[in-house]
């Protein structure tokens, strides 16, 4: 008897449980509410008929529970109700498929004229291409692909050089149009999915797979790759900003052309000798570091990492929380650099200094450390000598001192908490893996004897 | 003058006489069954104890030092494809399928007793390959248990080099072995069933299994041709699966592969494999119904066609796993169409169920707690099924885990309640001797409602959009802290069900010394194997003269006989008959 009441409570339960879980789908932002109406067609049939089923099987262990003066009824089949239950469940099938197939023929029929943008996925970041002035995604190919030409850009096609190049995490689209997007990957599966819009996409390999939304909400929503990618697969994060045309019309305004990108000249050392005088005056003159004016090593750093800091501090990405005092000094500092030119200016210097090896400090278990770095070496290589691909720093060489204090910092969410460093996101989940000072000591004393 | 096979006659039996022929190096059908069932049952454990420990990283992340990204994966990946592959299949097939076939049709052994041993050893060299990737360096792959490749063997997944090399070749030494077995099984069912003993006087448990293994000698070539092809791209550079690809910066030298290719291979094999494991379900659960209902299964023809339909359908559903795979997206029409259409059937075998229950006589043994636990359980899985099917509410569910929740609950839950189901039902049987009731209940209500609590709640937060193989979720802005609870909430269930599983073991252990004594058979059955000379049933199974079968499994309670169930092996004329006052339905 039990029995009849527990399956009667877990029906009851079930539905109340449906209607009172705060855990929902998130409110739609895009076009595709239809699919939140066929969802809700499912739900109501699928709902009834498991409270049919289930409180009819409940009612049947009740009536007709071991009696020892009765006995079953002997009835092989009934022709008649099988045929007619499996009318109805055709039917409620019927239902529930019908307008599925609508949608999904609105969904792979992209609308006319929409707005066409390439999504590029590689391990374990996003970037993005728009077509530019001509409307068209010049050719790309991934034997093209290298540190000067990060999306592979064909330098045969001419249709390429408008090409708008976003080599963030974070994309802006305007509300209220339709938008296109072509999904291709770098390296393995990945999957381009905003809850909000409701629909996803896998990035393959080889192929150009697409999917197409328009927008109906501005804000700023959470891209996350849904195809397991490898080690750092959950760390795979992105935003779409949704903006009013003119905010929109305005950040994409900013953005470089591959023409723009190749243009550029490379940064003059000579000139960025004189600006790192101010810099020796903490960092040293060879770029060596000094633990006592917390200022970290430089010497090793690549130049696209060294650029990329330098900009977070002058716009506040990095140095501006509160708990990062030391980052604070630097922001400033960072500022007095005039322009973007200045900026590889001085990383092109800083990328030629030689310095003396830093003090090793941490005491810790080496094997144990191997083994946490492991996970580490995943984007910072094996020797840790950095990745451009995975936008990961050089971390060999580095005083211990100054890593230790950057991994409390992502721990704390005192760096890479801000929205615009998706990099240091990605720390920020990364750096939470090291349970303990200890796991800290072991792995930079890994570190110091690479 | 009646033809005996010579493989019926009695001095071709060969008892065997020593301990390593009778229980080791055996020929012997029920040897093996068990020697499979042991095996299934211990590398399931250590899939139980890989999820225990993934739920202990996803309940309370930051906690534990010894999971990271890494192994987080690799217990994902293990986890899965033990329970799906190791455990499941092999439990249902050479488990189940050795024990139940040649008794239930009336055979001395399998047809081919020697290729039957052959395929146990293999399965055990399969599963020892397997195990010994978590002592390989790197450990074992990280990849998923659907290895997806380019990831699979490309560094940046954990085990892409030894790890999942091992894991392919274990699945190809796996698909040999169960290729050995699985021809077995179709020529046993087809030769040597016993006279009278017609196709459709079989009991369901038969006809799923038998259908099981025809898809699975069709469908387990699509993964071993898939396993080959990587292995050849993972160690002599070919490009099957893999085309241009900059990895971690580094241009690869492979060129012209698809990667689209091997999801299709995979769940051309892949989705036959979820009815691989559901039909043997279906056929057990069906005659643990009958028998405790003492009524016959409902709509007997109907249940045969429908697993006959579902196996023939389930090999044109494959690339609903695959909507948003890359795939041209027009095949989803005819994915989502073919998909919906397996529920009809899928639904008829749901209504027999509970109208076999329907004016039955239901006794609440511990077989039938749990069968009735698989008909709700069945039930909420197979609905939530027809969310995914439908391919654009794919959309949003797939990859999280609402898919997730989905086949645990279909897959997972249910064909496990039936297995509990089948041990209880058949221990006797297998062992003389009776499981325990109060502890049994006891491992019921634990595995039931725990499993419940677990999987109901998981369903909502794939509706949130939580995706599933995150190790953490972090700072998600449209993930609310609550979700984080009840992430923990489930952890506790998922580790309270987990410690249930040792109530069994217990029980199982304890019985098999101490258990009442079972005696010939204890639930009044009418099917074959419960009517062997001896129990448990001797070399041989049934002594000197092979049985004859006059009627259909499921003869109860039939009107004007004298006890509620007659034996397939009682001719019409020796029927028991009673005085005439109680016959029939009189409620």
């Amino acid at each position: 008897m039990a029995l009849v009441i527990v399956l009667v409570l877990l029906v009851v339960g079930s539905v109340v449980f449906h209607f009172v879980s705060p855990w929902w789908f998130t409110p739609v932002a895009s076009n595709w509410s239809s699919i939140d109406d066929t969802i809700a067609i499912t739900f109501y049939i699928t709902g009834f008929v498991f409270v049919a089923v289930n409180l009819f099987l409940a009612y049947t262990i009740y009536r007709f529970r071991y009696n020892p003066n009765r006995r079953a009824r002997y009835e092989p089949e009934n022709k008649k109700l099988e045929i007619w239950l499996t009318a109805i469940t055709a039917v409620g099938v019927a239902v529930m498929l019908a307008p599925g197939l609508v949608v999904w023929a609105d969904f792979v029929t992209v609308p006319e004229g929409a707005d066409e943008i390439e999504v590029v996925g590689e391990q374990w970041q996003w970037s993005y291409r728009f077509p530019g002035e001509d409307g068209v995604l010049g050719k790309v190919d991934a034997r093209y692909i290298g540190p000067d030409n990060l999306f592979g850009m064909s330098p045969n096609d001419e249709a390429g050089l408008d090409d708008i190049l976003i080599n963030s995490n974070e994309l802006h689209l305007p509300i209220d149009r339709p938008v296109k997007v072509n999904l291709r990957s770098k390296d393995v599966l990945h999957d381009f999915a905003v809850s909000e819009f409701r629909v996803k996409m896998d990035l393959v390999p080889g192929l150009v797979s697409y999917l197409w939304f328009t927008p109906t909400r501005t804000g700023k929503f959470d891209i996350l790759c849904m195809e397991l990618c490898g080690i750092a697969h959950y760390a795979m994060r992105g935003y779409v900003v949704v903006d009013e045309q003119a905010d929109f019309d305005d950040w994409l305004g900013q953005q470089k052309t591959w023409a723009d990108i190749k243009g550029m000249a490379p940064g003059d050392a000579v000139a960025g000798k004189n600006q790192y005088t101010i810099c020796a005056s903490c960092h040293g003159q060879n770029g060596e570091g000094n633990e006592t004016m917390n200022a970290p090593r430089l010497a090793g750093l690549q130049t696209w990492y060294v650029e990329r800091q330098l900009k977070y501090y002058q716009q506040g990405i990095r140095g501006a929380n509160a708990g990062d005092s030391f980052g604070q000094q630097m922001a400033p500092m960072a500022g007095m650099l005039a322009d973007e030119t200045a900026i590889r200016d001085v990383a092109a210097y800083i990328v030629g200094l030689k310095a003396t090896p830093s003090k090793a400090s941490a005491n810790g278990d080496i094997k144990r450390g191997a083994h946490s770095y492991v996970t580490c070496g995943a984007c910072h290589g094996a020797e840790a000598q950095g990745n451009y691909a995975l936008s990961a720093p050089r971390l060999a060489g580095q005083s211990d001192w100054y890593l230790r204090r950057q991994l409390e910092n992502f721990q704390l969410g005192i760096r890479g908490a801000h929205k615009s460093d998706s990099y240091g996101h990605q720390m920020v989940l990364m750096a939470k893996t090291l349970q303990d000072e200890q796991a800290v000591d072991d792995l930079l004393a890994y570190l110091n004897s690479i | 003058m009646e033809h005996v096979a010579i493989a019926d006659q009695v001095d071709e039996l060969h008892d065997p006489d020593t301990f390593i022929t009778k229980y080791v190096w055996s020929q012997d059908h029920k040897v093996i069954a068990i020697q499979y069932s042991l095996t299934a049952i211990f590398v399931g454990l250590v899939a139980l104890v890989l999820s225990g420990l993934m739920r202990l990283q996803l309940g309370f992340p930051d906690s534990f030092d010894f999971i990271d990204p890494g192994s987080y994966l690799q217990f994902v990946t293990m986890h899965g494809m033990i329970m799906v592959i190791y455990l499941l299949t092999a439990l249902f097939l050479g488990g189940f399928g050795n024990y139940m076939i040649p008794l239930m049709i009336g055979a001395r052994d399998m047809v081919f007793p020697y290729l039957n041993m052959m395929s146990f050893w293999f399965y055990l060299l399969s599963v020892i390959i397997l195990l010994s990737s978590f002592f390989a360096p790197g450990g074992p792959t990280g990849a998923g248990w659907t290895l997806y490749p380019p990831q699979a063997i490309l560094q940046g997944t954990p085990g892409y080099d030894w790890g999942i090399i091992l894991m392919l070749v274990s699945l190809a030494v796996f698909i040999i072995a169960f290729t050995m077995g699985g021809l077995n099984y179709v020529t046993t069912v087809l030769q040597a069933r016993t006279r009278g003993m017609t196709l459709m006087r079989m009991p369901l448990t038969i006809w799923g299994i038998f259908t099981a293994t025809i898809l699975g000698l069709l469908a387990f070539p699509a993964l071993l041709v898939s396993a080959i092809m990587m292995l050849l791209d993972k160690l002599l550079g070919t490009s099957f699966f893999m085309p241009a690809i900059v990895s971690l910066g580094e241009s690869m030298d492979y060129t012209g592969g698809s990667p689209v290719l091997f999801q299709h291979l995979f769940w051309f094999f892949g989705h036959p494999e979820v009815y691989i494991v559901a039909l043997p379900a279906f056929g057990l659960v069906s005659d643990v119904l009958a028998t405790h209902a003492r009524k016959n299964i409902f709509g007997y023809r109907m249940m045969v066609w429908a697993i006959v339909a579902i196996g023939g359908l389930s090999f044109v559903v494959w690339a609903h796993h695959m909507y948003v795979s890359g795939m041209n997206p027009y095949f989803g029409f005819f994915f989502a169409t073919t998909t919906l259409i397996i529920a009809i059937p899928t639904a008829i075998k749901v209504y027999n169920w509970v109208l076999t229950l329907w004016h039955g006589n239901i006794h609440l043994t511990v077989p039938m707690l749990f069968a009735i636990g698989f008909i709700f359980t069945f039930t909420h899985g197979g609905l939530t099924g027809l969310f995914l099917g439908n391919v654009v509410i794919d959309l949003p569910l797939s990859d999280t885990y609402f898919v997730v929740a989905h086949f645990h609950m279909v897959m997972g839950v249910s064909p496990i309640m039936v297995l509990f189901a089948a041990l209880y039902h058949w221990y006797p049987l297998i062992t003389g001797r009776m499981l325990n009731v109060k502890l049994g209940q006891a491992h019921f209500w634990f595995t039931f409602l725990g499993t419940y609590a677990i999987y109901l709640p998981m369903h909502y937060l794939g509706f949130l959009g939580v995706p599933r193989r995150y190790f953490a979720t972090g700072d998600t802005s449209f993930i609310p802290e609550s979700a984080q609870t009840l992430n923990a909430g489930i952890t506790v269930s998922a580790l309270i069900v987990g410690a249930a599983q040792l109530i069994f073991l217990y029980n199982a252990f304890y019985s098999f010394r101490k258990g009442e004594k079972a005696g010939h058979n204890p639930w009044q059955a009418t099917s074959l194997e419960w009517q062997t000379p001896d129990v448990p049933p001797r070399h041989g199974n049934w002594g000197e003269k092979l049985p004859v079968v006059y009627r259909w499994a499921y003869d109860y309670s039939v009107p004007g006989t004298k006890e509620d169930f007659v034996p397939q092996t009682v001719p019409p004329e020796e029927v028991p008959m009673s005085a005439g006052d109680t016959v029939g339905d009189n409620v």
